[in-house]
Order: C-alpha cells, then structure tokens, then sequence
C-alpha cells in the first residue's frame, strides 16, 4: 500500500482513542498518591505504597499468581506440544475430531468452563476426600492453556520438512536426538509463543480461578474481587500504578530486543 | 516422529478435564434438589429470559461500538510508516496487559460521583450521574475488548497486497473507489473474527455490570455466578443455554465467513 502521512485528523482520532485507553489508568495511578482513603485529594504521599508490601494477603496472591502462572504455562507447554506431534500424524475425521475438543476451552465461555469445572472437582473432591485449592487451580489454568500450545506449535508441524529428520537419523543421530535437534528446535518459535500466550493467560484469568479455587487458595485477580467487595482500599491504586510500571518496563524490554534482533538480521543480509 | 501415541495423555486429559464436565453440566441441568430427572431447572432457566435478552443488547452495542471505532484505527494504522505502526500497536495492547479487574476498578473511580468525570464536567456546567447505567456498562465492555477488535481487522488489512492497490489505481479508481472494491472487501475476515471475539466474551461475562451498572443492568453471567453456589442445577441449565447459543452464533459466523470469503 502507497504510504502517505497521516493527515491531522486521524491523528487527532488516533490520540483521543490512546486518551480513551490509558485516561483511567492514568487517574488511577494519580490516585495512588493521594494521602486520604476517599478519592478526594488531600496531598501527596506514598503511605498506601508501604501498606501495600506490608498487606500480608496481596503479597501471598501475588506469589500464588506467579507461581500458577509458572507451571501452567510450562506443563501445558509440555503436554500440548507432545499432543501435537501426536495429532499431527492423524488424518481424516479423527483428527478434525480431537482438534474441535481441543479447542472447546477457548470457544466455550470462561464462566461456562469455569462452572463445569467446579463440577467436576467438587464431585471428585467428594469421592477422593480433597478440597478445592491450589491443585485445582493449576489443573484449570493448564486445561485452557494447552489448546493456546497446540494452535501455536501446529503450523510448525505441517510446514515441517519430514526429510530433516530422515537425515539426521542417517548421520547417526538416534531417534531421541534427532527429535530434541531437529523437531523441538524446528518447533520452538510456536513452542516458545504458546508458552508466552499460556503465562499472559494464567497471569490474568479471573473467571476460571474465582470457581476453581475453594475457600483458602487465592491469586491476585480473585484477591483484588474481595477487596472490592468490601469498601475499596487505596491499596489497590497502589497496586495497579506498581504493575502498570512493570508492564511498560517488560513491554519496551521486549521491544529494545526486537529492535536488537532486527538490526542483526538487517545486517547479516 | 510418526507415533500418534504422544497424543494419548492429552486425549485423556480432554476425556477428564473437558469433555467430563461439560457431560456433567449437561447431566445437572435435567436434575431436580432430590438428583431425579426433571425439566424444572429449565422452566427455572426460562425466567431469566429479560436478563439474557439485556445482555444479548448489551454485547451487541458493545460490538458495535467497538467496530465502528476500531474499524478507521485499523486502517490509519496500515497507512503509518512500519516502525510507527509497531509503536502504536504495542501502545494500544500495554493497557490489556493490566488486569482485568483493575481496568474495570478504574473506571468505577474514573466515573463515580464526584470523581474526575463529573468534576471536570461540573466545572463546564454539566450535571450528571456517569455510573449504575448500561452506558457505564457499555463503556467498561468497549475499553475491556477494544483491541481484540482492532487487532484481527488490523492484521488482515496490513496483509493486502500492494499490488493489488496499484492495478486498482492504474486501471482507474480514485482512493474512494480502492478502498470500496479492495480493501474493504478483503477486510472482512478480520471483521468477523474482531466481532467473534468481542461478541462472545462480553455476551457472557460477569462482574463489568455488578461495578458499572445499575441494579436492572445485570447481565447473565451475573446471575450464573449468583446462583451456582446455591442451585447447581438451575446454573446448569443457564449455562447450557448460553453454551448452545454461543454456539451457534459461531456457527453462524464461520459460515457467513466463508460465504464472503467465496464471493
């Protein structure tokens, strides 16, 4: 398409729709700063950062969080690029078959997963004597991030020369090493991006945590619900200002080694 | 390499984790207090249909909303030089990133009585109560799934052959034209698949309505939600509703998809 300068009203359009984005971010992060416990101002001061990090249950959620986040993404990386290597060699009707199941967690509603789920468990909890938990919670976050795994690493597969692998099975390798050399290293930008689909997921999900986690367990999103159920602490700007920091930060990270990654590729051509 | 088995623990895990429950859904909601077979949770269901119907008006403006928006921004964009669409791409994801349930917690402050929005607007003159109302709800709906419509209309569009463009300009057509037999034609893939995912998730959502809007504005996961801890089987059979309308509403599209993709 012929690239011509973007006259002054899309510009406007395109700034007001960037006000929109980040307007209540922004008032909340100023919030944050506010020494009084209501949204009026009454001056400046970081107290509500302290009380932040002293709050023993976010500290708690926050860990739970990352921890969940961790080994969902990494287990359900696992699981789901073995399943496609599996699914790959089907053909037909079967194949069609296994790929809708498995990409029933995404289509189907988060609160209808979440319900069934909660079914499930509290039927097995029932006959397998176990509570609701942290266990639970991380069986849920790996069923709706493997399909995220398997829609990632599949067009890998099939775009797969078969004839790599025959050669490296010719020089020598063994079928383990041909499948760790060849295969997995073949597989591992659609690994790598369904891991990183898998953790944001994890990292966000309210729905499926909120039916899944009992009485004790508790990540950030369902910590942040019962604080809002009860009357709204201020912590809570502190908390949103904190992570919003980390995001941009991660974001121009990612950002400064993509640039990086370009460059080297411009330069090797 | 050629084995199917590296399937099978995940066929299995489908079989427990996926396939199981939503059986047991499918179960519990032909099941009355005493566990005997019965149609009662469905005339239970049937009662909610003001609450479905709210939230069925309440995706579809929010959909709307957010294609009428996304739609132009989609197209600005492809027309920016490429670092700058880069730029702008990752400025328009960063505030997804942040949770779900704080976006929705700032506007309830952005919005709230007394709270920037109406002072600002009082200062003008302008009196008003800007939260407990489906506009609310509709706004918090439209900030919570903007980019996922803007990103699919974006994507298809960036992927318009040049060429294409410029044998459309050589045989004769003015920008108007271009973009009324090209462009806007290929794009509508991306529209439809920015409409599934804004439709879907904000037809069955829960929470945005219970901060933002007003007590008539609940919508049906709010009452899913409400009421599963306490009737299993009536949460089931609403949930099999909404399961088999999103559905079809899937179906629906898909097809529609394809049509457009023949023609």
């Amino acid at each position: 398409m012929q690239k011509k300068k973007l006259g002054i009203p899309s510009k406007i359009y395109i700034a007001l729709i960037i006000l929109f984005l980040y307007a209540p971010i922004i008032v909340m992060i100023f919030m944050s700063f506010n020494s009084g416990n209501t949204t009026v101002w009454k001056g400046f001061s970081m107290k509500w950062y302290g009380e932040l990090f002293r709050s023993r249950t976010i500290m708690n959620a926050l860990g739970n969080t990352l921890l969940v986040a961790v080994l969902a993404s990494l287990l359900a990386t696992v699981l789901g690029t073995t399943a496609a290597i599996g699914i790959n060699n089907f053909r037909g009707k079967k194949r069609a078959i296994i790929q809708n199941v498995s990409n029933l967690p995404i289509i189907s509603p988060d609160i209808v997963m979440g319900v069934s789920l909660m079914l499930l468990f509290s039927f097995l909890g029932v006959i397998f004597r176990f509570e609701l938990g942290f266990g639970t919670v991380l069986i849920s976050h790996i069923c709706f991030c493997v399909p995220f795994v398997v829609l990632n690493v599949m067009p890998r597969l099939r775009r797969m020369d078969q004839s790599v692998y025959d050669a490296a099975l010719d020089l020598g390798c063994n079928q383990w090493q041909a499948f760790w050399k060849v295969v997995i290293h073949e597989l591992m930008p659609g690994i790598f991006s369904g891991m990183l689909m898998s953790f944001t997921y994890s990292l966000d999900d309210f729905v499926i945590t909120h039916f899944t986690q009992g009485a004790k367990f508790n990540n950030l999103s369902t910590e942040i619900y019962s604080l809002l159920r009860r009357k709204i602490p201020p912590t809570i700007n502190a908390l949103s200002a904190l992570l919003f920091l980390a995001i941009i930060i991660i974001m121009i990270l990612i950002n400064v080694y993509e640039r990086r990654a370009e460059k080297r590729a411009a330069a090797i051509r | 390499m050629k084995s199917k088995k590296l399937s099978i623990p995940y066929i299995l895990w489908m079989l427990i984790f996926t396939m199981i429950p939503i059986v047991m859904i499918g179960v519990t909601a032909f099941k009355d207090k005493q566990g005997n077979f019965s149609l009662e949770p469905f005339a239970k269901a049937f009662g909610y249909t003001n609450v479905f119907m709210k939230s069925l008006w309440i995706a579809l403006l929010s959909t709307l909303i957010c294609l009428v928006l996304a739609y132009p921004l989609a197209y600005m964009l492809t027309r920016m030089r490429k670092s700058s669409q880069n730029t702008v791409q990752m400025i328009l994801m960063i505030p997804m990133w942040m949770n779900f349930l704080l976006r929705i917690y700032a506007w309830m402050i952005l919005l709230q009585k007394n709270g920037p929005l109406d002072t600002a607007l009082s200062f003008l003159g302008i009196h008003g109560t800007y939260i407990g109302n489906t506009a609310a709800v509709v706004v918090g709906m439209v900030y919570e799934y903007l980019p996922f419509m803007v990103l699919p209309i974006y994507t298809v569009m960036s992927k318009i052959d040049g060429n294409l463009i410029e044998a459309a300009q050589d045989l004769g057509s003015n920008n108007a034209a271009v973009f009324k037999k090209v462009i806007f034609p290929l794009s509508i893939p991306g529209v439809i698949s920015g409409i599934t995912m804004v439709f879907v998730p904000s037809a069955s959502t829960f929470l945005v309505s219970q901060y933002l809007g007003g007590t008539d504005d609940i919508m049906i996961g709010d009452v899913i939600d409400k009421i599963f801890w306490t009737d299993q089987s009536t949460g089931s059979a609403i949930s099999l509703i909404l399961m088999i309308f999103i559905f079809v509403f899937l179906v629906l599209m898909n097809l529609f998809g394809d049509e457009e993709a023949i023609a």
